[in-house]
């Protein structure tokens, strides 16, 4: 549900990433922007680690940003809601 | 077959409102204090996932406006309960359905199930109209879309909202935003039945059948190899040979049995004293699944069946997902070429590869259940599955196939093309 806007405002610990399988039709960018976190599979598609420590949350939101697809997001852990 | 939910049933046609009466007695008129007594009764969603129908409803009766469905999709081939029940005893599910209603708040119930079940139930509501009952909450009856994953419910909700049957992602679930956006319960057709005894006859009750993980009695779907395949009500947990033994037993000794429908797992034909219970069955990679169970006897090859089987079930991909398309795809390619003796040399790593690598990869859980029935199929056959990969298919290979029917015949066709 994180709009660019609120990512700025998220806490950078206990923050994961979240991929919508449906809309991803495997561009592949977000594995050349976190490989820290992202790897493809054999046929092009993103296998996501999704924790995201704070040392990586600028290059994470950096990632969702760059999604043509708009299949990637950040959100906070459920713990911390 | 007695029971609870098939008890009374006449030789053939739907349990008359009377009757049905007279052998279950009136529905007592419950409200949302009927949520408490189906978390108390521990009663599990008989659609396949085995969710606790209990927070289900406490989930959607904290909405507003909810709605409720009758999910009588049973897009698994190798089930018939669900539609035996519509057909049978369609007033036990119409209970289901009106205390499930009543339970959460809703006033609108909506059956989705093949258009045959639906005539019955039709006829029933008709009966009830007919016999000064109002029907309250308000019945619309819609024809079940087709398809293997067309049951998995956010399919059911964008199949009644007039797009294509497939699964979305979830969160939200349908509790929170189902129907056109409002809280819905999605209930499959047995757990409204066990619904509407419980409310009769309350969760102690329901738990004098059954296991701690799955109390309550369970409909089986028998067939494959026995002398007399059909719908069984069992308590559950009961033992695999018990349920063959129920279906007339084996005309032939076992080399395995499916446990669960085409997503569920292969056990071997003689770990039969296994008891039908998710806990029995997780060490084995199964589950109870939609209560299917196939025996495969030893004229039939494991290896051609798990070969349609993985087809079957490449082809009934919604399509939606990349890595269920292309993966359930490649594994389908590489069990054909393994099973036919035409594999790469790597072909038997990528098979083991490639199962991982779909594991909740998909918006639904299509491609878990590809992967579980073939971990299993490759631990239970493995040494089969080489023999061919080697000399290529064997004499059973031509049998006709016990578990894929003939109406799927035409899906595997469509994917050979």
């Amino acid at each position: 549900m994180s709009r660019p806007s609120d990512l700025r405002h998220a806490a950078s610990d206990g923050e994961e990433l979240v991929l919508d399988p449906i809309a991803c039709v495997g561009h592949g960018l977000c594995a050349e922007l976190l490989p820290e976190r992202i790897v493809l599979d054999d046929w092009g598609y993103p296998m996501v680690e999704p924790s995201v420590p704070s040392a990586l949350h600028g290059h994470a939101v950096r990632t969702v940003k760059a999604c043509p697809a708009l299949a990637l997001k950040l959100r906070r852990t459920a713990s911390q809601r | 077959m007695s029971g609870r939910l098939l008890t009374g049933l006449t030789r053939s046609g739907p349990l008359a409102l009377d009757r049905h009466v007279a052998t279950h007695g009136p529905l007592p008129d419950s409200g949302s204090e009927l949520i408490a007594e189906v978390l108390a009764a521990g009663l599990r969603g008989r659609g396949g996932a085995g969710f606790p129908a209990g927070v289900k409803l406490a989930a959607v009766a904290e909405g507003t406006r909810p709605v409720v469905i009758v999910n009588g999709t049973e897009g698994e081939p190798m089930s018939a309960k669900d539609r035996s029940l519509l057909k049978r005893t369609p007033h036990l599910v119409l209970d289901g359905a009106i205390a499930a209603a009543r339970a959460v708040g809703a006033r609108e119930v909506f059956v989705c199930a093949s258009a045959q079940a639906n005539t019955v139930v039709a006829a029933a509501l008709a009966e009830r109209e007919h016999a000064g009952r109002r029907a309250q909450p308000r019945f619309t009856l819609l024809p079940r879309a087709d398809g293997y994953v067309a049951g998995e419910e956010t399919a059911v909700l964008a199949h009644l909202e007039g797009r294509p049957p497939r699964p979305r992602v979830t969160p939200p679930r349908p509790a929170q935003q189902g129907y056109h956006g409002r809280p819905t319960l999605v209930q499959n057709v047995e757990t409204l039945a066990h619904l509407a005894l419980i409310a009769r006859h309350g969760a102690a009750w329901f738990r004098e059948l059954g296991t701690e993980d799955r109390p309550g009695s369970t409909l089986l779907t028998v067939s494959g190899a026995v002398r007399t395949p059909g719908v069984y009500e069992v308590p559950s947990g009961i033992a695999l040979d018990e349920v063959v033994h129920l279906a007339g037993g084996a005309i032939e000794p076992a080399r395995a049995l499916l446990v669960g429908g085409y997503f569920g797992a292969w056990v071997s034909g003689e770990g039969r004293g296994l008891a039908l219970d998710d806990v029995a069955l997780r060490p084995h990679g199964a589950a109870v699944g939609a209560g299917v169970v196939v025996v495969l006897g030893e004229s039939a090859c494991a290896v051609a069946e798990t070969a349609r089987l993985t087809a079957y079930l490449a082809a009934e991909s919604a399509g939606q997902c990349g890595p269920c398309v292309n993966g359930l795809g490649a594994l389908a390619g590489a069990v054909e070429r393994l099973a036919t003796g035409r594999a790469a040399s790597d072909d038997g790593e990528r098979l083991v590869r490639w199962i991982e690598m779909v594991r909740r990869r998909g918006a639904c859980a299509h491609p878990d259940g590809a992967a579980r029935m073939l971990t299993s199929a490759n631990r239970l056959f493995g040494s089969e599955l080489a023999e061919h990969a080697r000399r290529g298919p064997c004499a059973r290979c031509a049998v006709a196939s016990a578990l894929v029917l003939p109406a799927v015949g035409a899906s595997l066709q469509r994917a050979a093309a």
